[in-house]
């Protein structure tokens, strides 16, 4: 088989004395549209910074397309990331999303979108700008590129945000609950441009909140709880066969 | 009010001095500032040691204190070394002595305003910039910096007059500021009253030019943010 575009080997994670994650293994393959789920302080974001090294994992390994992200421990018995430039070139190819969309504020909407393509992949300013129109076409901003961010809704805002993440052209896309702080009338939007990259073979990887979308666009569908994977299948097998009780209580309480 | 006339150009020409005293100082206060703050944040322990000892000291003892250690003391550290050396006496120029004083008092009052600046930079526009791969110099530039800064200008505003005050303490050194030729004119015409008064309405230009200032600055680094 293929060399899968992130492989994550056993990952602990602890914040002090609280587990968050004690031992997950995950694979996942170019194209694939992965929803993760599970309840508040499952440990679902946390999985998802490890993977980029927003945090370091206490122990375990990060693969991404075969490559071992390289960890050193520190006198202190923390670890961090031996490479920085190693680090830095794996961010560039896993964009991320966020919950808090957190878009440079001093910047309008088309000079958040330049900003890492320019100074992180060193694309000339008129490619950039280029690129970014075309990316905020795309998710019905062009008329507000303009903008500074705090003058959009959320709605708008989160899809500035993937329009940034999208400018980098990245081999992944990591989701940490980006409908999670909009209005819901306003997660639509947001879902319908997720969606659209799910159908172009966008590999992603989705904490969500969302059973709609990680019922009907993803590929597999991860659920966590207590910092463990408990189910992991299609989403057939996973909503219609789950193999866990845990699963089954999460369903009533989301529905 | 002819003498006033008469000595008004060698005030004007202290002001010329106070002015360049109080902008080479900004100029190193705001860099060491700089290097102040983010040594306070740093992760590393000496860093923030250093830097912490560094405002704790100097924001502790009075100006006119620091001033005299520093440049006198200065002038007996470097003919202590230059006599080891076997070089002649050396005359420290009192306005690079000066400038560097003050430059290096007020970066300590810097280093703090800065530091609150970047305390409210939100945490996930810097997040954001790591997480698409960016080093952390263009990290600090791009993004914590230009963000920093509509947080700490009341501080650096409040600095910054604080600063310009404080350059008349460069008449205790020997040169020839506003205050201290305001001094000699009121000396010699015996109206020290009036001529103070002049130095005060300078010092009010001064200041006044700095609001105009400050405001722009307001403005330029306010981009984006919704008025309430």
């Amino acid at each position: 088989m293929a060399t899968p575009a992130l492989r994550v080997e056993d990952i602990h994670k602890s914040f002090g004395t609280i587990k968050v994650l004690r031992g997950i293994s995950i694979e996942a393959y170019e194209q694939d549209v992965i929803s993760i789920l599970g309840s508040s302080g499952s440990g679902k974001s946390t999985l998802l910074r490890c993977i980029n090294l927003l945090e370091t994992p206490t122990s375990g390994k990060v693969y991404v397309k075969g490559e071992l992200i390289k960890m050193q421990e520190l006198r202190s018995g923390e670890r961090k990331a031996a490479d920085r430039k190693q680090v830095e070139r794996i961010r560039s190819k896993l964009a991320m999303v966020f919950q808090q969309f957190n878009l440079w504020a001093h910047m309008t909407v088309v000079q958040n979108v330049m900003e890492a393509p320019v100074n992180v992949l060193k694309v000339s300013k008129a490619e950039a700008k280029e690129r970014a129109e075309k990316l905020l076409q795309r998710v019905g901003l062009f008329e507000h590129r303009h903008y500074y961010p705090a003058h959009l809704s959320g709605g708008q805002m989160q899809r500035a945000a993937i329009a940034r993440a999208l400018a980098m052209e990245p081999d992944m896309l990591l989701f940490d609950e980006p409908t999670s702080a909009l209005d819901p009338e306003l997660v639509g939007e947001v879902l319908r441009v997720m969606q659209d990259l799910a159908e172009e073979g966008r590999t992603m990887l989705v904490v969500t909140h969302e059973m709609g979308f990680a019922r009907d666009v993803s590929s597999r569908v991860i659920f966590l709880d207590a910092g463990l994977v408990v189910e992991n299948g299609s989403p057939d097998q996973v909503f219609n066969h789950p193999k866990s009780d845990r699963f089954r209580e999460f369903l009533v309480g989301v529905f | 009010m002819s003498q006033v006339v008469a000595y008004f150009p060698l005030i004007l020409k202290g002001m010329l001095l106070t002015v360049e005293v109080a902008l080479l100082s900004l100029l190193i206060a705001v860099l060491l500032g700089l290097i102040g703050a983010v040594a306070r944040l740093s992760k590393s322990r000496i860093a923030r040691g250093i830097a912490g000892t560094y405002t704790t000291i100097i924001r502790g003892i009075p100006d006119l204190v620091l001033m005299t250690l520093i440049f006198f003391g200065g002038q007996i550290l470097v003919n202590d070394i230059g006599e080891k050396m076997g070089l002649d006496y050396i005359d420290v120029d009192p306005f690079i002595a000066g400038v560097l004083t003050i430059g290096f008092i007020f970066g300590a009052y810097f280093a703090e305003s800065f530091r609150g600046g970047i305390l409210a930079v939100a945490r996930g526009e810097i997040e954001a910039g790591h997480a698409f791969g960016m080093t952390p110099l263009q990290v600090f530039s791009r993004i914590t910096l230009p963000a920093m800064v509509r947080h700490a200008l009341p501080g650096i505003g409040n600095n910054w007059l604080v600063m310009v005050k404080t350059t008349a303490l460069v008449s205790v050194i020997g040169l020839q500021d506003m205050v201290y030729n305001a001094g000699l004119a009121g000396g010699s015409t015996r109206k020290p009253f009036t001529f103070y008064c002049v130095v005060a309405f300078l010092f009010l230009v001064i200041t006044g030019f700095s609001d105009v200032g400050m405001r722009w600055l307001d403005k330029r680094y306010s981009v984006g943010v919704r008025k309430a």
